[in-house]
């Protein structure tokens, strides 16, 4: 590839990864099986990404592997009723056209494995989204580190990536004990675990005890996602529930302690505001299960503010199947897809005081988006909009 | 001096010289190569068809894209310099094939200096 006989994007890709590879020590380059690439919505790349993901399209850029995308920055197909503006829509279609052409599938989500794209136990990929390189480490036990936006093109397009990391066994070992003696009621408590670890363990590898064996995938996505944002952690271990764990030596190793006192403390720093103007779920993308939760919550009522739900498009299809979104809007929500609260102009909308569930959307709706965060389970929230 | 080749290219141009690292996401205009950081010590001036040589990136990683869009542009530097090529520029000069050096001791270059390059081999001259 490096002789350019593929043609001069691919080696152009092909001398970034192995640049890429000499700065980190890989000593090789190993095929992926899938990839998602990140850099998606305008709100973060803008008209510098879009001018080179158009450029790049133009040359005649195709990839190789199974590649998906993160969240974009509206919902491609209902964005103007949900009411992003038009100055962001048109730039927003054409990254994703400059995708399409790519043979890219432009499923713009943060679980591409609710969507259909799925890796196996050990199997390398190259992912990019936090939450989504912690579940495939983590939860799945697939291999990635957490790319960049080029990089992970680049991975895309010549099908492999350098081997190093958490590509590597020696990486993946757990360097800090979490022990959890608390509860864990809401998917809101994982997410203030999350944050709460992230925030002590940086980008350490945790290993969990105590959480509990009830736990499913949409808390461990949740605990992870917060994890990623307020500390750098792409892979952790849980007793019990996660696929490494049982191949590890934790002998030895410090231990922090979370209970009570560390959750509530959380909560109450996550929380910067009371009523909140509009409640956004789905952080990460929320699952099938997530949507029928809250479909089954809001059955009847009808809200003084907004709530909205964020999920991928496949996920918005069943949903909508099982006749969910028509209850969702009846109480005054919306099921909005291929976008997140994160990556989405909000603060242009006219929302100040933002009610969310995850530990992700509290940490970085502050920075991002200039709101003021309400952080509880999803209960609880509903009430405050209702009041 | 010799350096470490991050992408290959032979050049010859004037320097221009910041101790400071650049942000080149809202950092460099990539329509016109002028530094747009406030406060930043090249504030206002021009990167286009100099060699440009800093400690290393700092910032937003659509940096990348904004090296990237200069050199499209036509008002992208000749070529870059690094104390320490991180993967933001990098990145950015390999996508653009802007030849690029790091590991040189940039204290010794000063910002109107000629400089003779060539990457391939990581060499640096002060002619």
């Amino acid at each position: 590839m490096l002789a350019g006989e593929q043609g001069e994007v691919v080696e152009r890709l092909f001398r970034l990864l192995v640049r890429l590879g000499d700065i980190y020590g890989a000593e090789e380059m190993i095929p992926v099986g899938s990839v998602q690439v990140a850099g998606v919505s305008y709100k973060s790349i803008g008209d510098p990404g879009l001018e080179f993901l158009e450029d790049f399209a133009a040359k005649g850029a195709k990839v190789k592997t199974l590649t998906y995308l993160n969240p974009a920055g509206m919902d491609m197909e209902n964005w103007k009723e949900v009411g992003f503006p038009e100055d962001f829509a048109k730039p927003q279609i054409r990254i994703m056209e400059a995708f399409r052409k790519m043979g890219i599938v432009v499923t713009a989500t943060c679980t591409p494995y609710l969507a259909g794209n799925l890796p196996r136990y050990r199997e390398h990929i190259a992912w990019s989204e936090s939450s989504a390189v912690s579940f495939s480490n983590s939860v799945i036990g697939a291999r990635t580190n957490r790319e960049g936006g080029p990089s992970a093109l680049a991975a895309a397009i010549c099908g492999v990536t350098p081997n190093y990391g958490l590509h590597l066994d020696e990486n993946r070992k757990p360097n800090i004990i979490v022990k959890v003696d608390k509860e864990l009621e809401f998917s809101s408590d994982y997410g203030a675990l999350g944050y709460h670890v992230g925030k002590q363990v940086k980008n350490k590898i945790p290993y969990f005890t105590g959480i509990p064996s009830s736990a499913n995938t949409d808390q461990l996505k949740a605990l992870g996602a917060a994890m990623a944002a307020s500390g750098a952690v792409a892979l952790y271990h849980a007793e019990g529930l996660t696929p490494e764990a049982q191949l590890m030596d934790v002998s030895g190793l410090e231990t922090i302690n979370v209970g009570k006192e560390e959750m509530a403390t959380t909560y109450e720093t996550l929380n910067t505001g009371s009523i909140p103007d509009i409640a956004i779920l789905g952080c990460p993308h929320a699952s099938l299960r997530e949507i029928g939760s809250l479909a089954g919550k809001l059955e009847g009522l009808k809200l003084k503010r907004p709530i909205w739900i964020c999920t991928s498009r496949v996920m918005k299809e069943a949903a909508d199947r099982m006749g969910f979104i028509t209850i969702i809007e009846n109480a005054g929500g919306r099921v909005v897809a291929d976008t997140c609260m994160v990556v989405s102009p909000i603060e242009e909308m006219g929302f100040n005081i933002t009610g969310v569930n995850s530990g992700k959307a509290a940490n970085y709706l502050p920075g991002f988006c200039q709101q003021q965060v309400v952080f509880h389970d999803v209960d609880e929230l509903i009430r405050r909009l209702s009041a | 001096m010799k350096g470490r080749m991050i992408n290959p290219g032979k050049v010859e141009a004037e320097a221009i010289v910041s101790s400071e690292p650049i942000g080149f996401y809202g950092g460099i205009d990539a329509k016109t190569g002028i530094v747009i950081e406030k406060g930043h010590q090249l504030e206002g001036q021009s990167v286009t068809g100099k060699i440009l040589v800093f400690p290393q990136g700092k910032g937003s990683t659509v940096g990348s894209y904004v090296i990237y869009g200069l050199h499209m542009n036509g008002v992208g530097p000749a070529a870059i310099i690094n104390k320490e090529t991180e993967t933001i520029v990098a990145t950015g000069v390999i996508l653009a094939d802007i030849p690029c050096i790091d590991g040189i001791d940039i204290d010794q270059i000063k910002t109107g200096n000629k400089l003779k390059i060539d990457a391939d081999e990581g060499l640096v001259e002060i002619i």
